[in-house]
């Protein structure tokens, strides 16, 4: 289908030649936002400095402001010269510049998608686009039915044989099962299943990327990655700030609705997932499935889940308010800011071995991290004081900040008169062994959507079991009251350190 | 360099190593994230260069440099070596080697404890590279072998004498410095052109890159491509022809060409001269032996690297 493919001078052993999208371009809804203006336009330079864009890609900005080419081009300038990972360079810019253009119109009216069609015909024979385009709906989800709608009635969703149209989106993608299947089959309607590119970003990461690669490119940690060595999994992210001025989209929302039915089961399911028959979209999308379907809720939700809202208190040393106190949060408001859950995999694989996910804010510090906890050895030939300052094996990966690896394990201390035990830890530092800054995850999920490569976007049936998977406990949360208060800057209520412990466990401090 | 400049007069292999690590230790990092040893078979007119240029690519592949540098004529038969590790330059580690005297017929035995354990090994010859680089004994314990057909006297004859030594992991920098030019005229032919009939390759005359070009246009199209000299620098221009369909990229004096293609608008492409630090990065970032480069080298026209 693509042109690549017949493309004479591309060659699959010619390493060397980066795979740059072929002729194409994008529309980007929501011109003026953080998402928009922090990610998706300095990604797109990124990616024509680093030589991935092809010659003739165009931006067109569709918004309701009175604005000109110039006027939107300088937006773009901006927010490429303040946020751009790689150096600016002026002929770079020189070129993208030529490719923007500006529709101005109101996202409700139909006349407008009739000027964005003509702009993406002229576009298609003075810059060469060739009819291939992406819409990046980068607007908040409540406006996706109406654009939507717009896009099929005007045929600018259409594509004809040869080129494509695709559809961005980004999180959330509903905030229950119901809505979540509303929103697939209204995106179904107007774009086929291969052309819809669900954004998560997390899934973008080099680290996250890296854990199917660690796991299945090597041989030593596989036998160990099942219930008859690994005691419980522990999933963390953990952020230090609060709501940070958006409460109108957290409140309501919540840390579970924002991070575990996104971020956290999809690491989780990275983590679990037999290995898939090759690293194509599509079979690693059937184990992702399978592994979600595979998992089970605790009989009692209240004994194994723990929900919260950050307290004021000090945080790294600074005064902070809680969560009921910040701007735009009615006091009475019930949404968690802290959630952790126990997951029970049901599969010969893990079955016994507890997943727990939490997330929060305003917690003692920012970090991401997926950390295997390993069973203690079966008979220990020490002394018991010998031992005594050992702890569990562990292996984590750590997302995020300072991407990295690291093994736990106990080793004699030296110089001692009897033999002494104690936990060290090998890291493995991302920094140290490849230095070039990696790309933001915004250019690599771009680049796929341009060159229409899936396999880091999670498709509906994913999106729907993560909410299957989140409903019952909402459902039960929402029964129970106010969420219980946490110090802030700390690791959450007690609540949560009761829910481990009460499976003889505890939380690593990541 | 920022960081300290050891030197160590009349010493060993075993001695740099040593030091190396307790350099290493006293810095409080380990050398556990490097990633290969590079070997620079260099001479007092290219080591510097060389060696500057492999710190600025140790950014992106950490890793340990020894540029040895062979003074048969020194009197006196000794090893003395320059050392600097980490810093702010990068996270490398570097050993400048001058090997004086009859010293100098021996570097393999200097090279040896120096090599990391485990990891790969990268030979690179700034100028002058033996017959067959694979069979040296430096060469030897490398899996890639980088050469300069363009850094040399006379860089044609060495281009042919690069074909004819050529073994799988071998690569010349003249193949590297056209990646960017090879990577434009193939996003040129992603827009559909139908059949190509001829191309053209314009370009400095002397320069080794023009050969392989042109190799490697002729390997993929198909078709009869022609080569024809002038100024340059590098390579100015390229025309792809489709039957009445003309596509030309042609390269500026700012490093922006210009893409032109018969009834379509042109457009700018970046396509700047890089340095050499940029070369070695790129061909650092794989050991396996580079196929597409070998089919050029093994194709080009001897008749058309006259000097």
């Amino acid at each position: 289908m693509t042109a690549a493919a017949a493309n004479p001078l591309r060659d699959p052993l010619d390493y060397r030649l980066p795979r740059v999208a072929g002729p194409c371009g994008m529309v980007l809804f929501g011109v003026t936002g953080d998402l928009a203006t922090k990610k998706v336009m300095p990604a797109i330079f990124d990616l024509a400095n680093r030589g991935l864009l092809p010659p003739t890609f165009a931006l067109v900005g569709f918004a309701r402001r009175d604005w000109l080419d110039e006027d939107f081009t300088q937006i773009v300038h901006d927010a490429v010269r303040e946020h751009s990972r790689t150096p600016f360079r002026e002929e770079i810019w020189r070129q993208l510049a030529e490719g923007i253009r500006f529709v101005a119109g109101d996202l409700a009216d139909p006349a407008a998608y009739q000027d964005l069609k003509a702009a993406i015909a002229e576009l298609d024979v003075s810059r060469g686009t060739l009819g291939n385009h992406a819409f990046y709906l980068a607007i908040p989800p409540g406006l996706f039915p109406m654009v939507l709608k717009h896009l099929k009635e005007s045929s600018l969703a259409e594509s004809h044989p040869g080129t494509w149209r695709r559809v961005v989106i980004e999180k959330p993608f509903g905030h229950d099962l119901v809505s979540a299947t509303e929103l697939n089959s209204l995106v179904g309607e107007v774009f086929p299943a291969e052309s819809v590119f669900r954004i998560d970003h997390y899934l973008g990461k080099e680290t996250v990327q890296n854990i199917l690669t660690v796991r299945f490119a090597n041989v030593m940690y596989e036998p160990l990655w099942n219930s008859n060595y690994v005691d419980n999994v522990q999933i963390t992210m953990a952020e230090d700030i609060g709501i940070a001025g958006r409460a109108g989209y957290y409140d309501g929302i919540g840390a579970a609705r924002d991070v575990i039915q996104n971020h956290l089961l999809q690491l989780l399911a990275l983590t679990a997932m037999e290995k898939p028959l090759s690293f194509s979209s599509e079979d690693v999308r059937l184990e992702k499935e399978k592994v979600l379907s595979a998992i089970t809720l605790p009989t009692q939700i209240d004994l194994h889940t723990s929900r919260g809202q950050y307290a004021s208190g000090w945080q790294g040393g600074i005064p902070v308010r809680g969560f009921l106190e910040e701007d735009g949060i009615p006091p009475t408001s019930m949404t968690d800011t802290f959630a952790a859950i126990r997951l029970n995999v049901e599969n010969r694989r893990w079955a016994g071995v507890p997943f727990y996910l939490r997330t929060g804010k305003r917690l003692g510090r920012r970090v991401t991290e997926v950390a295997i906890v390993f069973k203690r050895a079966q008979h220990l030939p020490f002394a018991q004081t010998a031992v005594e300052e050992l702890s569990n094996n562990a292996f984590v990966f750590r997302i995020q900040p300072d991407e990295s690896i690291t093994v736990k394990f106990g080793s004699k201390v030296p110089n001692t008169s009897s033999i002494e035990v104690r936990d060290v830890t090998m890291d493995f530092q991302y920094r140290d062994s490849f230095v070039d800054s990696s790309p933001e995850a915004y250019e690599r999920l771009i680049l796929d959507v341009l060159l229409g490569d899936p396999p880091l976007f999670p498709r509906p049936r994913e999106v729907e079991l993560a909410w299957q998977i989140l409903d019952p406990i909402l459902n039960r949360w929402a029964e129970q009251g106010r969420p219980e208060q946490y110090v802030s800057g700390g690791w959450g209520p007690d609540s949560a350190n009761e829910m481990i412990a009460r499976d003889g466990r505890q939380w690593r401090r990541p | 360099m920022a960081a300290t400049m050891i030197r160590l007069e009349d010493t060993s292999g075993g001695a740099i190593v040593a030091t190396i690590n307790r350099e290493r230790s006293r810095l409080g990092s380990s050398a556990t994230g490097m990633v290969l040893t590079l070997l620079i078979m260099g001479n007092e007119e290219t080591q510097a260069d060389a060696t500057a240029a492999a710190i600025t690519a140790a950014r992106s592949h950490p890793m340990r440099i020894v540029t040895i540098v062979p003074r048969p004529t020194d009197p006196g038969t000794r090893l003395d070596a320059e050392i600097a590790v980490g810093g702010d330059d990068g996270p490398g580690e570097v050993a400048v080697l001058r090997l004086r005297g009859d010293l100098a017929e021996h570097a393999n035995s200097v090279a040896v404890p120096l090599l990391l354990s485990d990891t790969p090994v990268v030979a690179y010859w700034p100028s002058l590279a033996p017959a067959v680089p694979a069979d040296d004994p430096i060469g030897r314990h490398a899996q890639r072998r980088i050469t300069n057909a363009t850094g040399a006297l006379d860089p044609m004859r060495e281009l042919l004498a690069r074909q004819a030594g050529y073994r799988n992991g071998d690569t010349d920098l003249a193949w590297t410095r056209l990646t960017s030019w090879r990577s434009v005229l193939a996003a040129a032919l992603d827009q559909p052109v139908g059949e190509l009939t001829s191309a053209q390759v314009t370009g400095e005359h002397g320069n080794p890159s023009l050969p392989l070009l042109t190799s490697w246009l002729r390997q993929r199209l198909g078709v009869p491509v022609t080569l024809a000299w002038n100024a340059g620098p590098g390579v100015t221009s390229v025309i792809l022809q489709a039957g009445d369909i003309e596509i030309s990229v042609v390269r500026g004096e700012d490093s922006v060409a210009t893409m032109s293609r018969t009834s379509v608008a042109d457009t700018k492409v970046p396509l700047p001269r890089r340095d050499l630090a940029t070369l070695l990065s790129e061909e650092l970032r794989r050991m396996n032996p580079d196929e597409a480069y070998e089919a050029a080298i093994s194709n080009i026209d001897e008749s058309e690297c006259k000097s």
